[in-house]
């Protein structure tokens, strides 16, 4: 293999692993705050033709952004009021938002499916990725707002006793996660892409999930994580063009299987499930007045 | 002067409302859709008539809202069983796609049968591939305590991708132009159709049997009575001595088998072959569907007539409005909103104070 293949290949990895780092570092942050929202794909989906609809009628890169941002605000922030203030069910609420999200998103961009757009350069996406894992493992372990977060994960009942709001504090990690899904959506369509397809997100919501618990709630490990899963899936391209033998569907299967290897192995172990996962995920908080 | 909303948690908690809050919510939907209508600039009720009336306007369009709601009724009657007894079971979906491949493979390995045997044998094999498959997360969480719910999401793609391995590899039709698909089944490997010309099939009966046992089962059981009580609370159950890791391995089994079944005469039923995309997510639909009917067995089946109209409605909407028939998505996704929001009703009081 010559320089330039393997040059040539992190590229492409690097291109197609950035969508997963913003889906995941999002959701790692609302289930550090105790959220499960299983509403990425739907999210993502939405967040995507929300920025390609704006880019084709106005043209511009910074109105499409905002609005697609706007769609992860507006789109979360009905998720947020379900589960923290009507304390529905986080599993079927997010299910039902994927739903929604799918048909919505396949509904809105009907029309300008196959236009064509300039697309923007993944590069700066790519770097600001990089930043924001960066940021929020600093915010969540260094800062006291990143306390309060965990503090809400890991037992809302002392949280509250101690004067946070648990509310709020949910509403603000599930908005972020929103937006975070939104842009991993906006960045598929308009600089991976770029273009509108139905349904063109393609389960990367799901592996995003995975891949949380894959990194054992911690967002350096979601970086390699992201990169080992987003890796894996180019070189089964590559190594079937140079003749391995090996069935492709396999390793697309990978990062669910490790994933599930992952989540035997953290919790078989009281003490470790402790350490790694929030306490309080998916249970629902009820205040008591 | 200010006005709070306060909620208080309901004492005189009311059957009617809880059975009520279904049709609230269908309501709901349909106040919202029409708005949905009005923005693509269709007449909301010129739409509605085609999106949920005139699918069923025929002896085909009826026959049809059962070939779809056959599956989703089977899978959700499975489902129920877990989430009564609070599992959180989300891998029909995965669960299907193995019974579909365990019994489409009987199906195939005997291709040339002409035996009565084959097509009870393909079902049986369909049960027994989703129940192994729910068995894993059930193993899982008995032993490991690992949570179902991400353990049987996980699974539904490793499963999606065994079938997509198949039928592009080992069990190809050779004849198919290379498409991704097996061979047809033998004849008698086809489930029988209730009307020549006609989709509707067999599955109906199994859906509508699987409703009465579930039915005993809840309510004259003393199983049914365990999984009341521990999905009430976990500790009672243990306290009163009921083997709480026993209830969790039935209800998976359960919820996996019927969702094998429902994979099977997909396959057997209305596709006749295996291929990529046998389910137009079904397994995830039923959840949806299990809900709605409330976890009752008859609610369950109401509700999958329902559930199966939005899939027919949004197959025309595609036809005549040129819509995309994702449509239906959305309507399941709103429906399943309003429900989780009126069922806030249900348990607590809201008064302005």
């Amino acid at each position: 293999m010559s320089i330039e293949l393997i040059i040539g290949i992190l590229n492409i990895v690097l291109i197609s692993t950035t969508p997963l780092v913003f889906a995941g570092i999002g959701e790692l942050v609302t289930e550090k705050s105790g959220v499960l929202n299983l509403g990425l794909e739907g999210l993502m989906l939405v967040g995507a033709v929300t920025g390609f609809i704006t880019l084709v009628l106005t043209g511009n890169y910074f109105y499409s952004l905002f609005l697609s941002i706007i769609s992860g605000v507006i789109l979360s922030g009905i998720f947020a009021f379900l589960v923290l203030n009507l304390m529905t069910n986080q599993i079927a609420t997010g299910l039902a938002l994927t739903i929604f999200g799918i048909g919505l998103s396949a509904m809105l961009g009907k029309k300008f499916a196959g236009t064509p757009i300039d697309g923007l350069n993944p590069y700066y996406f790519i770097v600001i990725s990089f930043l924001l894992v960066f940021s929020v493992g600093y915010f969540l372990s260094k800062t006291k707002s990143g306390l309060i977060v965990r503090a809400v994960g890991e037992n809302h009942n002392s949280a509250y006793a101690l004067g946070y709001n648990v509310i709020k504090t949910r509403y603000l990690t599930i908005i972020f996660g929103g937006v975070m899904s939104s842009l991993a959506g906006y960045y598929i369509s308009i600089c991976y892409a770029p273009m509108w397809q139905e349904g063109m997100t393609a389960g990367r919501g799901w592996i995003a999930l995975a891949l949380v618990v894959f990194a054992t709630w911690k967002p350096w490990r979601l970086l390699v994580g992201a990169y080992i899963f987003g890796g894996v899936a180019i070189m089964q391209m590559n190594l079937q063009a140079i003749g391995v033998k090996l069935p492709g569907q396999f390793f697309n299967m990978m990062p669910y299987i490790a994933t599930l290897i992952v989540l035997v192995f953290i919790s078989s172990n009281k003490v470790r499930l402790k350490l790694s996962a929030p306490s309080c995920l998916n249970i629902p908080y009820e205040k008591n007045s | 002067m200010v006005y709070l909303i306060r909620v208080q948690l309901r004492e005189d908690y009311s059957n009617l409302i809880f059975y009520l809050s279904p049709l609230v919510a269908v309501a709901l939907t349909l106040f919202f859709g029409s708005f949905i209508f009005l923005i693509l600039d269709l007449s909301p009720i010129e739409s509605f008539k085609i999106f949920f009336i005139s699918p069923i306007s025929n002896s085909y369009g009826i026959s049809e809202l059962f070939v779809k709601a056959t599956p989703l009724a089977i899978i959700a009657l499975g489902l129920s069983y877990c989430f009564k007894n609070n599992i959180y079971n989300i891998g029909a979906e995965g669960q299907l796609t193995m019974g579909a491949i365990f019994g489409g493979g009987i199906g195939l390995l005997f291709n040339d049968s002409t035996s009565v045997f084959l097509l009870p044998l393909m079902i049986l094999f369909g049960a027994i591939g989703g129940a192994f498959w729910a068995t894993i997360p059930a193993i899982l969480k008995t032993k490991f305590n690992t949570n179902e719910i991400l353990t049987s999401l996980m699974l539904t793609y490793v499963a999606l991708f065994i079938l997509d391995y198949f039928v592009v590899g080992p069990w190809k039709d050779p004849a198919g132009y290379g498409l991704p698909k097996s061979m047809p089944f033998p004849d008698t490997g086809r489930l029988p159709v209730l009307f020549d010309g006609l989709r509707v099939h067999i599955g109906v009966y199994f859906a509508i049997i699987i409703c009465f046992i579930t039915y005993i089962v809840y309510n004259k059981t003393l199983f049914g009575f365990k999984l009341k009580v521990s999905g009430l609370s976990s500790k009672a159950s243990q306290y009163a001595g009921f083997k709480y890791k026993n209830l969790i391995f039935y209800t998976f089994i359960i919820s996996g088998a019927c969702a094998g079944l429902a994979g099977l005469f997909e396959v057997s039923g209305p596709i006749g072959l295996l291929y990529r995309d046998i389910s137009p997510n079904y397994g995830f639909t039923a959840i949806i569907v299990a809900f709605l009917g409330r976890l009752n067995p008859f609610g369950i089946i109401l509700s999958s007539l329902l559930i199966a109209l939005t899939y027919l409605g949004a197959e025309d909407a595609q036809l005549f409005l040129k819509i995309p028939s994702a449509v239906g998505f959305v309507f399941q996704g709103l429906v399943l909103f309003f429900l989780l929001g009126t069922d806030f009703l249900n348990k607590y009081r809201v008064f302005i104070k």
